[in-house]
This record gives structure tokens, sequence and C-alpha cells, in this order.
């Protein structure tokens, strides 16, 4: 596997394909008179496309436009609020990503709190919470669910887990989303001129190949479901622009050594157990209903948001505009905050925190070109 | 003997003089020094350099080290590195009240056998005892004095085609460390590479005086560290994606967890900027270690006067790299 991973970013295979990626663009361009443009739904493959130096060796040829793939730069302000509001409780544990803590609350951050003297906890392997609920029986454990269809598995993984050894002092705070909802609304709200997805690689491994059909069906346009590996990116942004210069459309699995068509039918299996879906609130976007995926009632004990209320206020307005980043109507440096008052050091918006967001990959890898 | 720690072995009266007996001075030596309240050194005529460093790694015990070894190590290797021939350590113990004695004889054992290793010898110490709860385990704070010798060092008159080598795979320490706090949910082959490197750069300012620098790259990683020569000395440097030496294992952790190994620490590694004449001999030398073993060249200074490093991707793109910034490694050294 890792022999596998290595010839996927050996130069001697990737630096043709960046040239052929670039003949099969050229040929779009004379065609249509226009760059091809595609959309990654999926922050990893953001954060891939500029650490493995494919999208600034294709800025002048292909335009690649990151979507609504990052899971905390998606959540809306208020989520973000309560989940901080949340760890203000006495008696509480809060576990999360690492990702979470520097997101900028209205008021503060969790890092704040955790400063401050609340306990709170970066896990590496989300399941460690129900360890540590189990070792402080005394406390409330309070996972902060957010993720994608990727995530959303390990989180049900978490409740069996608390069932199993009979532990009730753990629960989920879900802000969980679901690609599909917010794919169709981009589609729907037709705000950005599109030729294809490039569709992510591991999400596809739980949904399977078939998932995507309504792109085709309903909407007219490809995916191509693609790994993360420099080789895997560019073979993937070919097919799409051969799809496009065909103007056909079509889902292409691009990864087919782990996603299946039908997906993980064990996990699917998992998820109808557990979840049902939900309305959720999307940054700069609003409420998409059936957008994410909530606990049975008949989990209701697992649930925080059954179990802890939170009170905050009306977020923060700032002149931040992850809300069009992530809809993909703006690039990172288009904001007038980018790199100025917004830093990795300093953010003001979600997507400059996290290690899937867009302004924080353009600030790393993008933000001066030699 | 008591089994654990307790805060009577901290208050200067009989328990504190049968712990510095039966543990420090049975592992150290130097009985003689502890009689008195500082120890007297010889020192030949010159310059001799010093540093000191505070060691708060958790776990205390990981796959190729523990607090005792790391204590030792880091602080010879940063007078290594600093062109000197380490010769004396102190060190400061805080302990935890409850902290097991043998654990505590285990780690005093580690540090005896990497001084002895590496040549040099505990001359001072001091034990302190905290309320359970008021620290973790145990700290160690060590501080190393060294000589320079004559005609020996790095000269710092850095040159544009000067060489860039690292001594061997990063970014092992990080994923060993992480791996060892359980908190990943993986099991690691991974060890760290905690080592002493003073013999070996010790032979290398031995034979070249074209050696420019050398740096430990620990917390903040290889990138970190490069960053900061750039900077102080308003060099541009670039760095080959493709030369960087990282382990299968350590790479598969970094992948699925989203670390960046350039940024993870190592604990038995130097980076080594010199004449690019030299480079081959010098890896020649390096390679004469288990230390150095992997030793690579990969990179050169390619400017001055703008203070940037870049890291040059297999397709040929280049970007700047930055300092860590703001992420929250859990303590690993």
């Amino acid at each position: 596997m890792q022999e596998i991973l290595k010839q996927s970013n050996n130069p001697e295979i990737c630096k043709p394909l960046v040239e052929a990626v670039i003949e099969k663009a050229k040929e779009f361009e004379e065609k249509f008179g226009r760059k091809p443009a595609f959309m990654e739904v999926c922050g990893s493959h953001t954060m891939s496309l500029a650490r493995t130096g494919v999208k600034p060796c294709l800025v002048d040829h292909v335009n690649l436009i990151s979507g609504p793939g990052c899971p905390v730069c998606v959540t809306d302000q208020k989520s973000i609020d309560a989940m901080i509001a949340l760890a203000e409780g006495e008696n509480r544990i809060i576990c999360t990503f690492g990702d979470m803590m520097r997101v900028p609350g209205s008021t503060k951050t969790l890092l704040d709190s955790k400063i401050a003297g609340k306990d709170i906890r970066v896990l590496y392997a989300p399941v460690e919470a129900v360890r540590v609920a189990e070792e402080n029986p005394d406390k409330e454990v309070i996972f902060l669910g957010i993720g994608f269809e990727t995530t959303i598995p390990i989180l049900t993984l978490m409740i069996g887990e608390a069932e199993k050894r009979g532990i009730k002092n753990f629960s989920i705070w879900m802000t969980t989303k679901l690609v599909e909802p917010v794919l169709r609304y981009l589609l729907d709200a037709g705000e950005v001129n599109l030729d294809g997805f490039l569709l992510p690689g591991h999400v596809s491994i739980v949904l399977g190949e078939d998932s995507y059909k309504y792109l085709v069906d309903e909407y007219h346009i490809s995916g191509v479901i693609t790994g993360f590996q420099t080789a895997e990116l560019l073979s993937g942004i070919y097919k799409l622009i051969d799809l496009a210069l065909k103007k056909e459309a079509a889902i292409v699995n691009n990864h087919p050594s782990v996603v299946s068509k039908t997906g993980n039918l064990v996990i699917h299996g998992w998820l109808d157990k557990y979840l049902t879906e939900c309305d959720e609130a999307w940054r700069g976007i609003g409420i998409i209903p059936n957008s994410g995926l909530d606990l049975k009632p008949e989990y209701d004990q697992y649930n925080a948001k059954k179990r802890f209320t939170v009170e905050i206020g009306e977020p923060r307005k700032t002149k931040c505009r992850c809300g069009e980043v992530i809809r993909g109507l703006i690039k990172p440096n288009e904001c007038s905050l980018f790199g100025k008052a917004c830093h990795p050091m300093n953010p003001i918006g979600p997507c400059m925190v996290s290690a899937e967001g867009s302004c924080a990959a353009h600030y790393q890898y993008m933000r001066e070109s030699f | 003997m008591e089994k654990f720690i307790n805060l009577a072995h901290g208050d200067g009266g009989e328990l504190s003089h049968r712990l510095i007996k039966d543990v420090f001075v049975e592992a150290f030596g130097g009985g003689n020094e502890a009689l008195f309240d500082a120890a007297t050194l010889n020192i030949p005529g010159g310059e001799i350099a010093v540093t000191t460093d505070s060691f708060v790694i958790k776990p205390i015990f990981f796959p190729g080290g523990s607090i005792g070894k790391l204590a030792v190590a880091g602080t010879v290797n940063d007078l290594a590195v600093s062109g000197a021939k380490p010769v004396y350590l102190t060190c400061g113990f805080v302990i935890e009240e409850g902290f097991s004695i043998s654990d505590l004889k285990r780690i005093v054992t580690d540090m005896a056998n990497e001084a002895k290793k590496t040549g040099v010898t505990i001359v001072a110490g001091d034990t302190k005892v905290v309320e359970r709860g008021s620290a973790d385990g145990v700290y160690i704070n060590t501080t190393g004095i060294g000589i320079y010798e004559e005609n020996i060092g790095c000269s710092l008159d850095f040159e544009v085609g000067d060489a860039i080598i690292v001594s061997g795979s990063i970014g092992d320490h990080g994923v060993a460390v992480l791996a060892a706090r359980g908190e990943l949910g993986i099991d690691s082959p991974v060890y760290s590479d905690c080592a002493s490197l003073n013999r070996m750069l010790g032979e290398v300012l031995h034979n070249t005086n074209k050696v420019r620098i050398m740096r430990d790259p620990t917390r903040g990683g290889l990138a970190t560290t490069l960053v900061e020569i750039a900077e102080d000395f308003q060099l541009t440097m670039k760095i080959n994606e493709t030369d960087l030496p990282i382990k299968e294992e350590v790479e598969g952790v970094c992948d699925l967890l989203g670390f960046d190994p350039l940024y993870l620490a190592n604990e038995g590694k130097a980076i080594i900027i010199l004449d690019n004449k030299e480079k081959e001999k010098v890896i020649d030398i390096l390679k004469e270690f288990p230390e150095g073993k992997d030793a690579v060249i990969i990179g050169e200074i390619i400017g001055r006067g703008k203070g940037q490093l870049l890291l040059e991707t297999p397709l040929g793109s280049k970007r700047m790299l930055n300092r860590l910034s703001g992420t929250m490694f859990p303590r690993i050294c």
C-alpha cells in the first residue's frame, strides 16, 4: 500500500500528468473560450491540491474552486457559539477534534475557556471520549460531533461503545452535515458555473459510487471520485476535463481500489440504527432541510442537545466572508481580512483555522508564488 | 526504602539525604561533590558553552527512550550542535508526591547510562517534591557545560550554494511519543530517535572547518528550525520534498492523522549547513555512526537578503514554509 502511495507522488509519473492536464485544459479553453471550472467538495482535497502543488501548477489553466467541504467551516456561527457555551457548564468534560479549539466564537474560543480552567480535551481517536466518561463517572462527558459522512460513522461507533459498557455520563452534541443536500443547494442556487465536481475519496467509501447518480440524472453534471495523492488528483482533473470537453455527464470512480458501487453497507447499517435526518444550519447559507443527521429519539440519553441547554445571544457580526468562500463565490484572498486582520494566529473565521479550511490552505501554501 | 516519594523526601532531612545517597549518588557517583553546596570543576582556558533545558515529556517512558535519557541527550545535543564538547551536566528534579521510587531509579539509571555513553559527568543536582496534583509525575531540568576546542566549530560564514544535510529520518520522536500516549487509537511501530549526537558531530567538526551552522530540530521540527536559521541570517533556503527522509511508518501515521512530518519533533537529529564541496565527505562521516546512517542532503542556500525557507514539491512548484503556528501538540519533550 505504501509503495502505491509513494508511486502516486513520484515526480516521473506526476510531471507528465501535469503536462497532459494542461494540454487538455488548453483544448477546452480553445473550444469554449474559458477555463474549465471544477469544485472540490472536500476539505482534504482542498489541502492536498494546495500542498502537493497541483493547484499552483494548474492555476493558469484550470479554475479549481473550493466548496463546502470543511466540516468546521460549514458549521454556522450560532452552532459554534452554542458549543463554546456548552463548555461553560459545571462538572463537564468537553471532548473535541483539535480543529475546534481555535475557531472564533462570538465572544471567545474553546481554547480561551480551556486556559480559563475548563476541562476541554483534544482527541485524535474520538472513541477515547467513551473511556474518558468511564474514568470520570462524576462528570458529564460531551463530544462535539462535527463532521460529514466520513466522521459520522465514528460517532455511531461511540454510541455503540457507550451502550455496550453501560455508560450513562456520555453524550454527543450533534452538528453533522451531509454532502448531497449541500451539492443540490449549490446546483439549485446556480451561483457558480461548474463543469464538474472532484468528489471526495473517503466520503465515497461510505456512500458508494451509485450515491452520486442524481448529479448526472437531475443536473447533468459530472463527478469524478478521487483520492488524495498527487497522481490521483491530476488524473481526476484530467478525467473531468475530458468529460466536459465531450459535454458528457458521468460519475467516474477514479478510486476503485477502496470505493465500491454501493458504499460500505455495514456502516449504512450503523447509520440506520442510530440516526435520522434533520435540518441543519450552514454558514453563509442558512438552514438546508434534511442536510444533517441527528440521533433517533430512542437514543436521547446520548443526545447532548436533549440533555443540556445553552444560552447564546445573536452572533457577533464581522467582515469575515467565510460564507462566500465555502459557497465558492470568492477565493480566500478576495476577502479584505485575508492575511491582514485574519491569519492563522488570529483567525476571524473558521476557514482560516481548520486544517481543512480554504483560507488556511491558501494562506499556508499559496499566499506567495515563486 | 519506601516505595513511593512523599513530601519528606524533599524536606532536606533524613529522607532527602537517603534519597540522594541511594538513588542519585548511587547512579551518578560523585559522592564527594554531594558533600558540598557547589561542585568545583576543572575547565581548560578559553570559552565555554552553557545551555539549559527542562523536560516534561508525557509519558515518561516511551519506545526508544525515557525522560531520563532525553534529559541527558537533549542538553548534550544543544552543546554539540553549538560546536562545543559537552563535559558536565547538572540536574534538577521536581517530583510529584506518590511517584514510584522504582520508576525514579529507572529514570536515573537511564541518565547515568546516557551520560556514560556521551562522556559527560553529572556534577550537581537538586530534588524538590511537590504535593500530589501539583506536578505530573516528574520533571527534570538539566544544565550542560561544554568546552570549545581550538579551531573547532561552526563558522557562520554562509555562502549561496551551501548544502543542507539532515542526519536521518524526521518526525520519529513526535510520532513515537504521541502514539505512546495511547491517544491516537493506533499501535505505532515507530521508535523515538532520542540519542546523543556529540561523538558524531565532534567527528564532523574535527574533519572539516567548512561547517557554517548546526542545529537540532526538536520542537517545531525540521521546518521551524530551518525557518529560524533563514530569518536569523537572512538566507533564502530551498529544500526538496522528494529528498526528505521520512520513514514509511511515520508517513502513514501523518497521513492518517493530518500531521506534517516537517513539523514533528526529533530528539536525535542534526541539521548541518556546510560548504557544498564538503557535503559528500561529511555524509560519509555521518554514515559511520548508527545515529547518522540515513544522513542525506535535503537542499541548499539559494540566495541572501531575504529570510525564507522554500519547499520544492515533486511537481517542481515551490511554496514557502513557515514556523509551526498554533498547533497544540501535547507535551513531547
